[in-house]
């Protein structure tokens, strides 16, 4: 079936969609157009069955199972068409770990649960590194307390940078409410080099990576889920897939950003009412990498079913004008006519 | 009499209290070690009792034969199992033979002097190193500065490094094991020293060698550390085909499955824990059959 787009209608498609997206971004009836959109269905422009290549990918671990996914279906894909002689590795070293790796050139793709920060940009740039940034799916972090705890049922963003805070952080209860029981505060979160815990402190603490100290980390949420299961007095945060894998051990906390509490959930994390603590997720791309068949059409197929496959790892997927957005800039960047999104020279 | 029970006082003695003590002290020291075997092995159970109770439901032959998949039920760890063998023949091939002789030069050749005997103390402490500093040995060395890139052959480098210390030491032990009589004897006939070694002391330390060597890479399957830092890749879509490929291994596989939110993976992890355990069975049997084998050869 794959025969059938050749380069010829993939261009019509893409100016299709790009008029949508431009209608969108008009504003003519712009949410109407947005919600009935779908992503692009995957057309290649390669010879699917002449692939070959290895694609390197790294970086953050709640964006690594949705770049894995994407891998595992690319795979069967080419080995349907006949190829197959890709292989596509991912590692998991953290957002941070992954950025490092990066920008110093060793790896095509960068899988990130946040923005490259300013200092990752000034690395990148060093060693001439330039890249594309595509959101691929939405995630909400969860806020969760025991099942035991029975007086937590809202937190304010306030509440929050009390516990969370790296200047005399709260340690007690009664110190976030009046009205809570005597009791210490035992904190459960991610490890330093996630890009949850940079997500997190920066919406909470208003910096990132500032934190208080006073917290037990773990670079593995499933421990997370652990310690807070087994701990009357804790609470943690972590990706919303770990609280919905294990609500049975966990009670969920509702936030408070502003406009009163909302629990996360895949409804509220998609219409964005879950504020805070949601995040689009991110893969870069370097620029150079694009310039290979193999890479062009693992992003071609990344784009076109990131849609979907972000639920089945469970995440929420991105609005379906972000992934054409995300699909007219991939191919302006493969015909070369779309300059980088980050540093170019310097 | 009957074996462990200590003799009864001799008649006509009074039993002092020295005696007393001393048999109690005696029965504490049983009970002490009597304890020390039982807890290990109760630990022990109990691990294998979680691990098999967990993981029985979830081994199947899909397991053993598939990619790596998001979806529990799809998942297998075939591309590791050909990682984790790739690793290990190339781990034995290179770390096999250089440790048996170095630890043959140690052994036969090496004059004692201060020296060796710093070699020595050196190679003791490198046993004892934690396997993540190989790991970054690895990374430093082979990925990096021999650019060999994260590939097959880096990680059996760093493998190789993490068992030599081990095999030397227990080829070294093996040799020290064979009596010098044998030595004298073929000194005596005007053997040169290679021919000593090569016809008369090797085969004799053959068995215990590679009961030693068959235990450092079997030490050497389980390790995750050292290649996660070294560069195996968590997740690979191909299985390597040769030593410049990327690759993935079993440990490595399974942690991470053990970070994935859905308990299903878990249970996949602690299937993959029971497949590695089979592997590490299937080869410690192989080593005491080679071992039984040689060792019917040897009399004096």
């Amino acid at each position: 079936m794959l025969e059938r787009f050749t380069v010829q209608t993939r261009r019509t498609v893409v100016r299709a969609a790009f008029a949508l997206s431009m209608a969108a971004a008009i504003g003519i009836s712009g949410t109407v157009v947005a919600q009935e959109a779908t992503p692009l269905p995957y057309t290649p422009g390669n010879d699917l069955g002449a692939l070959s290549g290895t694609i390197v990918a790294d970086g953050s671990s709640t964006v690594g199972p949705m770049t894995e996914a994407v891998a595992e279906e690319f795979a069967i894909m080419l080995g349907d068409e006949g190829g197959g002689d890709v292989q596509v590795e991912v590692s998991i070293s953290g957002t941070g770990g992954g950025f490092e790796r990066f920008c110093a050139g060793e790896t095509d793709l960068q899988n990130a649960s946040r923005a490259i920060s300013e200092k990752e940009l000034a690395a990148c740039g060093e060693a001439g590194v330039s890249y594309f940034e595509f959101e691929v799916a939405y995630d909400g972090m969860a806020v969760v307390v025991n099942p035991s705890n029975d007086f937590v049922e809202c937190l304010t963003v306030e509440q929050l940078n009390l516990m969370w805070r790296a200047e005399d952080p709260a340690t007690n209860w009664n110190q976030i409410d009046s009205s809570f029981p005597d009791a210490p505060i035992v904190l459960y979160g991610p490890g330093t080099d996630s890009g949850t815990f940079d997500y997190f402190t920066a919406a909470i603490n208003g910096e990132e990576g500032v934190s208080t100290t006073n917290y037990s980390p773990s670079e593995d949420d499933n421990q997370l889920v652990q310690g807070v299961a087994g701990d009357a007095n804790a609470l943690g945060y972590f990706g919303l897939a770990y609280y919905e894998n294990n609500a049975d051990a966990l009670k969920l906390v509702a936030i408070d950003g502003g406009n009163g509490c909302v629990a996360p959930s895949p409804e509220t994390v998609g219409d964005g009412t879950y504020t805070p603590l949601s995040r689009p997720l991110f893969v870069y791309v370097n620029a150079e990498s694009l310039t290979r068949p193999e890479m062009q059409e693992f992003m071609r197929f990344y784009l076109a079913n990131a849609s979907f496959l972000s639920a089945d790892v469970g995440y929420v997927s991105s609005p379906a004008s972000v992934y054409l957005e995300d699909q007219i800039r991939l191919e302006a960047a493969i015909a070369g006519t779309a300059s980088p999104d980050g540093p170019a020279e310097g | 009499m009957t074996a462990g029970v200590p003799p009864a006082p001799v008649e006509g003695l009074t039993s002092t209290p020295n005696l007393k003590r001393r048999q109690s002290i005696a029965a504490i020291g049983r009970w002490i070690f009597i304890l020390a075997t039982a807890f290990a092995i109760v630990a022990l159970g109990a691990l294998a009792w979680y691990i098999i109770s967990r993981g029985w439901g979830a081994l199947s032959w899909g397991l053993l034969t598939n990619p790596p998949s998001r979806r529990p039920e799809r998942a297998g760890l075939n591309l590791a199992i050909y990682g984790t063998l790739w690793i290990i023949s190339l781990t034995v091939l290179i770390a096999f033979p250089m440790g048996v002789a170095a630890a043959i030069y140690l052994e036969e050749y090496a004059p004692k002097n201060r020296w060796t005997r710093m070699l020595q103390i050196n190679i003791s402490n490198l046993a004892g190193v934690p396997s993540v500093v190989y790991g970054l040995l690895g990374l430093g060395i082979f990925v990096e500065w021999l650019s060999l890139g994260r590939v097959v052959l880096a990680g059996a480098l760093t493998m190789a490094l993490l068992s030599l210390p081990v095999i030397i030491i227990s080829t070294q032990e093996a040799l020290k094991a064979v009596p010098w009589s044998l030595r004298e004897s073929a000194y005596g006939v005007g053997a040169t020293r290679w021919q000593v070694t090569a016809s008369h002391v090797l085969p004799a330390a053959f068995p215990a060698i590679l009961t030693g060597a068959i235990l450092a890479v079997s030490r050497a399957i389980g390790e995750t550390a050292p290649l996660l830092v070294a560069g195996a890749a968590g997740f690979v879509t191909r299985r390597p085909d040769s030593f410049d490929d990327s690759y993935t291994t079993i440990p490595i596989q399974l942690y991470n499955w053990m970070a994935r939110p859905q308990k299903e993976f878990l249970d996949l992890a602690a299937a993959g824990i029971i497949v590695l355990m089979g592997l590490l069975v299937l080869m410690n049997s192989f080593a005491i059959i080679l071992r039984q084998h040689y060792s019917k050869k040897t009399r004096w």
